[in-house]
């Protein structure tokens, strides 16, 4: 079972096109890790997935959970059980912390966290952040624990994640891998994550992979498979050697 | 006041009692040191809560002058009778308004709160009011300013003079709730003498025709403080042009200003700032956000500053831009609507913690511009 299925997306940024007729999908109750280089357009893939303005698709369709979702709207696309986790959050003046994650989890400003919620918010350390102004003065840490915890609120099928472990220290790391597996895992969900590092597969159980460069997916396979040919050999060869199909996660799971 | 000065309230239709409850008045003297309701053309209300007796004198300014022969050197003193069409109209033919007196050495724990409501069609309400802060003495006023929803045109005109004197601190908080057809004019002045504090709040939330103030604090004492603080709302049809003057003329006085502005719809809002500092060693400092939701309204901010003396330190910053898209978005992939999205990003902005009010009447200013703001 697919919970995303992707079929010739093109999508143009500024009316350039950084993605050029891909096609792939996600599986349902998996975590997926997306590698590729700087400006290779995994940002792109994923706010496009998202729906978010000044991404164009120019072509193609997006199926989620059996839906077309193309010519949806941002909020449809998050009621339906898409979520997305943004590198550099805004900031928004006046808008507190406590009252987005009560937001997140569909509460009134009034009503009280849960003893379980509030001991979620304890485990992201962010509890001194509440009456805080939302990503106001945040430490780059301080702004992945505060996006996991509300994608994790929203209770999503499909969570979207754009360098959750950038900028982060080792701890954090972890607590957001840990929290981010245990989420999946028990909700039966799934998450396309974009990363540069292997740390965060050492928490999150991913067993698929690939590299988007030049605007087209390449090597499907077991991701730490590919962050070991990243290091060894660098995207550009890694991608020339073709061993790998090209055409979706369709590979030997024995790793 | 009087048994039949109570009766007179209750002769005020319900429902509008409530509208007025909406701009902050409070049924009932229990939170409130004092209450005075002027509707229409008469004040039909006057009372001091038990408990501050002898603190505080609250009653119309007609029956004050007849009261104390000295209170005729109060009017006109700060505000120039020959300033403009409406005050010289006001100095010919008004009908009352509010006198209040806070005695020397009083602190008044409760808000003291007066109403000026207009009920009837095509008025043009005229009123006089003049507050003393007494030596050493601490209040909170809250003052609504409310109109009718059903009344399809009318004016208010009002001037109010206010002194604060040595070493007293006066909150004075002036909701306005207009409607699309009333046209408004305040006229008022305050005079801070030595290290006495007055803080200025205006919040108007509502839609209305016209309304152009530039109300002025001349800081004469030496070590006198002035804020300013507002926040407005302009949607619908609604002309704001709201400004505030800090006079700095006394040794070490100071000036602070503080607004926050929205514009939507077809409103167009200024948001006028003058400090001038004419003593050593004054100091003052001006804020401006603006706000504008979309590309119909207008949003102007004119800062002014003014030394002309050593030593004098007056600063401003004004933003004014339209409403972050990327911010909306990112509320929107919290499962917010647009609609709830843009009035979640208003409400941040309208931060009235700005009013340095006292926790009670900061909900309740809270929730005024809560209950404004709500998305559709």
């Amino acid at each position: 079972m697919n919970i995303l299925e992707v079929e010739g997306l093109s999508v143009k940024v500024e009316n350039k096109l950084i993605l050029n007729n891909i096609t792939f999908s996600l599986k349902s109750h998996e975590s997926h890790i997306l590698f590729g280089p700087n400006g290779s357009g995994k940002t792109t893939l994923i706010s496009a997935l998202m729906g978010l303005p000044s991404y164009e698709i120019v072509k193609g369709k997006i199926t989620f959970m059996g839906a077309d979702i193309t010519h949806k709207t941002v909020e449809e696309r998050a009621r339906l059980g898409m979520v997305v986790s943004f590198q550099n959050p805004p900031e928004i003046t006046g808008v507190k912390l406590v009252d987005l994650l009560k937001l997140c989890l569909g509460k009134n400003p009034a009503d009280n966290f849960s003893d379980e919620e509030q001991a979620l918010i304890d485990a992201f350390r962010l509890t001194q952040f509440l009456n805080r102004d939302i990503n106001v003065g945040f430490s780059g840490g301080e702004r992945k624990r505060s996006e996991v915890l509300q994608l994790i609120f929203l209770k999503p099928k499909l969570l979207l994640l754009d360098e959750p472990d950038s900028g982060v220290d080792v701890e954090s790391l972890k607590l957001i891998a840990t929290e981010l597996q245990r989420y999946v895992e028990s909700s039966g969900s799934s998450a396309l994550i974009i990363t540069h590092k292997g740390d965060i597969m050492d928490y999150v159980k991913a067993k698929y992979g690939c590299i988007l460069l030049g605007g087209q997916f390449h090597c499907f396979t077991h991701p730490m498979k590919i962050y070991d040919d990243i290091k060894k050999l660098g995207y550009e060869e890694c991608v020339a050697c073709r061993v790998r199909t090209t055409e979706g996660w369709q590979f030997d799971q024995s790793k | 006041m009087t048994k039949a000065n109570e009766n007179e309230l209750m002769k005020i239709p319900h429902k509008i009692l409530e509208e007025t409850y909406k701009a902050g008045m409070e049924a009932g003297d229990k939170n409130r040191s004092g209450t005075f309701y002027h509707v229409d053309q008469a004040t039909v209300y006057s009372k001091v809560n038990k408990l501050f007796e002898g603190q505080i004198e609250l009653m119309d300014t007609k029956a004050a002058l007849k009261k104390y022969a000295w209170l005729g050197d109060y009017m006109w003193k700060l505000v120039d009778k020959d300033k403009d069409e409406y005050t010289k109209k006001v100095a010919e033919d008004w009908s009352g308004g509010y006198f209040m007196r806070i005695m020397p050495g009083a602190e008044i724990t409760f808000p003291l709160q007066s109403c000026l409501l207009i009920t009837q069609r095509n008025l043009e309400q005229r009123v006089h009011n003049i507050i003393i802060a007494e030596e050493g003495s601490k209040a909170h006023i809250i003052t609504s300013c409310v109109q009718h929803s059903t009344v399809p045109k009318a004016s208010h005109l009002g001037v109010s003079e206010i002194y604060v004197r040595k070493g007293a601190t006066l909150n004075f908080t002036m909701i306005h709730q207009w409607s699309e057809n009333t046209l408004v004019r305040p006229r008022s002045a305050t005079e801070v003498d030595d290290n006495a504090t007055f803080v200025s709040n205006y919040v108007c939330m509502r839609p209305v025709k016209d309304v152009q103030m530039y109300p002025a604090a001349f800081c004469n004492g030496a070590d006198s403080a002035v804020s300013f603080n507002s926040i407005l709302y302009g949607n619908k049809n609604s002309s704001m042009d709201i400004g505030s003057k800090a006079v700095l003329n006394g040794k070490g006085s100071r000036a602070e200003m503080i607004s926050r502005a929205i514009a939507r719809e077809d409103s167009k809002v200024i948001v006028r700032g003058l400090i001038e500092g004419n003593s050593p060693d004054c100091k003052g400092h001006l804020e401006c956000r603006g706000l504008l939701v979309d590309e119909e309204a207008i949003l102007q901010s004119i800062p002014e500053l003014i030394a002309r003396r050593k030593g004098v330190e007056i600063t401003h910053e004004a933003a004014v831009g339209k409403i972050s898209e990327r911010e909306i978005t990112y509320l929107m992939t919290r499962k917010l609507s647009r609609d709830e999205a843009v009035s979640l990003i208003i409400r941040g902005f309208m931060d009235v913690g700005i009013l340095g009010l006292p926790e009670a009447l900061n909900a309740e200013i809270k929730r005024i511009v809560e209950a404004s703001t709500e998305a559709s």
